[in-house]
């Protein structure tokens, strides 16, 4: 949800007001962001964001290097090539894409590239089906990269001009993805305000700075980048006597990464008066909440309608939407739920033979808590299949008997499927 | 632009000769192409440093060392995974002298695009330090023919400037000697191993190089490391064309084709005298040219040896020059002649 600030740096009258979608969002943010190489291949329903980016090459309004690829993996392996050349890079995709990405998304995080990348949610086939869930997002959750899920159009264009600023913090220097629902908010019109260009160049520093680092046989520090001046190699064969501790870097540069999304948060609060909770999560109506429900993305604004109306009733009903997915803010987040009778968690993707990923994850968040609530997972939404007002009360009225009894029978639980 | 050279280049006398290659921002001009082989030895320091870790006996080092004494200045080298990659760099050390980078091995055209493109970025925003940097791939077979073909023709067809250099040893040798879409018909390997009913290799090898002519990309040209002087006129010329170039380099595995370590640069030299491996090179305006020792034959055919003197120091055909196997290596015969051919009738240089 959007928090309106008194004095932000830029008052709205001085954003500019455009109806677009999230797609088009995204494109404008990257158009924005002096990003140097986009590479992207189609497929629905990112689409838009690589044809609109198209527009502005074609017309001239960005310096960057558009390069129409033969696949995803090849998008991937290109903004690869360019992040380590020290250019600013990003691509877009979805489902099937990313699926096809997957090889190259460790190596990206891996080689500590500050690479964004767009993902318009969407269901993995079979059976092939284009429109929204999680499991394309679910499948890289494992690879290193930065997960972070949008709930609105102007959250989209918000959260890719941030992505590149956490990306490249050199506390982080990690990839950063960036996911919008697939047509709940690719493809849906929104109005939206937009900075002007120089101010989105000064938030993010110019064009991207590349970090010095030390090296043996240099006397000095020198640029991570493939430099003619001060040659360096880029993923080298690494055994087992250094590999492990090159996993320990990224482990580390994970747990750096909340406090940096923090600061981003606080920053574009001041600068555009709009800010996401504290960047990670984002609570409504939690503090004296018996029931509390987590979910991710554009659902978020049907189960905060959903709450205020229960609310309405005398019900203590709440939610956390999950902003960042990955680095997983457990603790944070056990603080919000760990006095709530129940926890209903929302995942728009199943792990098969398990529950949804963010099930787990909550989980093993209140695991060390000797009084925690009841917890139940929903899977919902699967291949875009709606998620209405009814079926989300139906779900708080169902969490409202299992705190009513005080106990858990049927854990995982199947939103809006038929018998 | 006279010609310019590496701040310690010439070597110095006595200096060691695994320096890196140092180009200030700035730096103008370009290295000269040296043809002289006394001249090349004193004044050219390669791109690969001694201590890799590459076989004894392996083409591959000997065909980088020829293509860096070509480079023109500033230059980023990609790598597919490979022989190559695995035994220049294992971590902590480095054997490469110029900015090097693995991403995988089906990628390597895709990461030099995304290389490619950022050079171009820097130079439209005045970021870029240097006239120009050139972008070289080193890839082998398997990660040509093969997994990287859909990412190399996609390049291709974008038309990013650089050059491609295939190394071919005519099998996934860093696996373990694995068939692969450049093995040579009839040859062993471990997934085409010699038994009581296949005799190694059932198909032919993928005309590679003419795929990448059908593209029509401003330079084509095949080589072997025995062949030196053309081949490094070639890599120079590969660099110097705007948009892609490929080179298709014969690369001898003394593992693989099991043969004597002493024997790499003569078996290459023999790959092109049988005229299994000829040397050309084709640029959309001259079409196919013969060049070196193949345009030599083309004039005086009674240069051109029978495959046999190819194959018979390769165990990897041992069973070709068994009595009962002669209907193959006629077979093969047959098929190189008609490769052969064909390539006479195409190339515009070869005698009518």
């Amino acid at each position: 949800m959007t928090e309106a600030v008194k004095t932000p740096k830029i008052p709205p009258e001085e954003q500019e007001l455009l109806t677009i979608n999230g797609d088009e969002a995204v494109a404008y943010a990257v158009k924005q962001s002096l990003v140097d190489v986009v590479a992207a291949y189609p497929i629905t329903p990112q689409t838009i964001i690589v044809e609109k980016f198209s527009e502005f090459v074609a017309n001239g309004e960005v310096h960057t290097e558009f390069v129409p690829v033969e696949s995803e993996h090849s998008a991937m392996s290109a903004v690869v090539g360019a992040a380590a050349a020290g250019a600013r890079a990003f691509t877009a995709t979805a489902a099937n894409g990313l699926a096809l990405m997957w090889e190259i998304l460790y190596i990206a995080a891996s080689l500590r590239l500050p690479i964004v990348l767009a993902v318009a949610n969407r269901a993995l086939s079979a059976p092939i089906n284009i429109h929204c869930d999680h499991s394309d997002a679910y499948g890289m959750r494992d690879s290193g990269w930065v997960q972070l899920f949008v709930e609105n159009v102007q959250e989209a264009y918000d959260t890719t001009i941030q992505a590149f600023k956490i990306a490249e913090d050199e506390r982080v220097l990690l990839p950063v993805a960036v996911n919008l629902d697939g047509f709940f908010l690719s493809h849906t019109l929104e109005n939206i305000r937009l900075l002007p260009d120089e101010k989105v160049h000064e938030f993010l520093g110019g064009y991207r700075k590349v970090p010095k680092v030390k090296v043996d046989y240099f006397d000095e520090e020198v640029p991570l980048m493939l430099n003619p001046a001060r040659p360096l190699s880029f993923g080298p064969l690494d055994l087992y006597d250094y590999y492990f501790e090159h996993k320990m870097h990224q482990v580390e540069a994970m747990k750096r990464v909340p406090e940096v999304v923090r600061e981003v948060n606080d920053k574009w609060y001041e600068l555009t008066g709009r800010k996401y909770g504290d960047g990670i999560l984002v609570p409504y109506e939690v503090e004296d909440a018996d029931i509390v429900v987590t979910v991710l993305g554009s659902t978020a604004g049907t189960v905060r309608h959903v709450v205020k109306k229960l609310r309405r009733e005398g019900k203590k009903v709440g939610m956390v939407r999950i902003r960042m997915f990955r680095p997983f803010p457990h603790e944070e987040l056990a603080k919000l739920l760990k006095d709530a009778k129940v926890v209903g968690v929302m995942d728009r993707g199943i792990s098969f033979g398990s529950y949804g990923p963010s099930f787990l994850e909550i989980n093993t968040a209140l695991y060390d808590y000797k009084e925690k609530p009841l917890l139940v997972n929903y899977v919902y939404g699967l291949g875009g299949r709606d998620a209405p007002p009814e079926l989300i009360e139906k779900m708080f009225e169902e969490l409202l008997k299992d705190a009513e009894k005080g106990v858990v029978e049927n854990k995982l639980r199947f939103l809006g499927v038929r018998e | 632009m006279p010609a310019q050279t590496l701040p310690q280049i010439p070597i110095k006398k006595g200096e060691p000769a695994y320096k890196l290659w140092i180009f200030e921002p700035g730096w103008k001009g370009e290295l000269p192409l040296i043809l002289n082989l006394r001249q090349m030895a004193e004044q050219k320091r390669p791109a690969i440093l001694p201590g890799h870790r590459l076989c004894a006996g392996c083409a591959a080092p000997i065909i980088v060392k020829l293509a860096s004494f070509a480079f023109r200045g500033p230059t980023i080298v990609v790598n597919a995974t490979g022989c190559l990659e695995v035994a220049t760099t294992i971590f902590p050390y480095t054997s490469w002298a110029v900015p090097w980078i693995h991403n995988a091995f089906e990628n390597s055209a895709a990461t030099a695009s995304g290389v490619e493109s950022a050079i171009k970025a820097f130079k439209k925003t005045g970021r870029l330090q240097w006239d120009h940097v050139d972008v070289v791939v080193f890839a082998g077979d398997g990660g040509t023919f093969d997994i990287g073909l859909q990412s190399l023709s996609g390049a291709a067809e974008r038309g990013h400037d650089f050059l491609y250099i295939l190394y071919d040893n005519e099998a996934y040798m860093n696996t373990g000697i694995q068939r692969s879409g450049g093995t040579p018909k009839y040859a062993w390997t471990t997934t085409s191993p010699v038994g009581t009913v296949l005799p190694g290799k059932t198909q032919n090898k993928k005309p590679i190089a003419d795929i990448m002519v059908a593209h029509r990309i401003p330079y084509v040209a095949t080589a072997t490391p025995a062949h030196w002087l053309d081949f490094i006129k070639k890599v120079r010329k590969g660099i110097e064309v705007n948009g892609p170039a490929f080179i298709h380099a014969l690369s001898s595995c003394d593992r693989g084709w099991r043969h004597d370590t002493s024997l790499t640069i003569e078996i290459s030299r023999r790959a092109v005298d049988t005229c299994y491996f000829p040397l050309w090179e084709w640029t959309p305006k001259t079409g196919y040219l013969l060049t070196d020792r193949s345009l030599a034959i083309a004039r005086n055919p009674k240069l051109k040896q029978p495959i046999e003197k190819f194959l018979e120091i390769q165990g990897r055909f041992r069973h070709l020059l068994k009595p009962e196997n002669r209907h193959l290596l006629r077979e093969l015969q047959e098929y190189v002649d008609s490769v052969w051919e064909d390539l006479l009738n195409r190339a515009a240089n070869a005698p009518r």
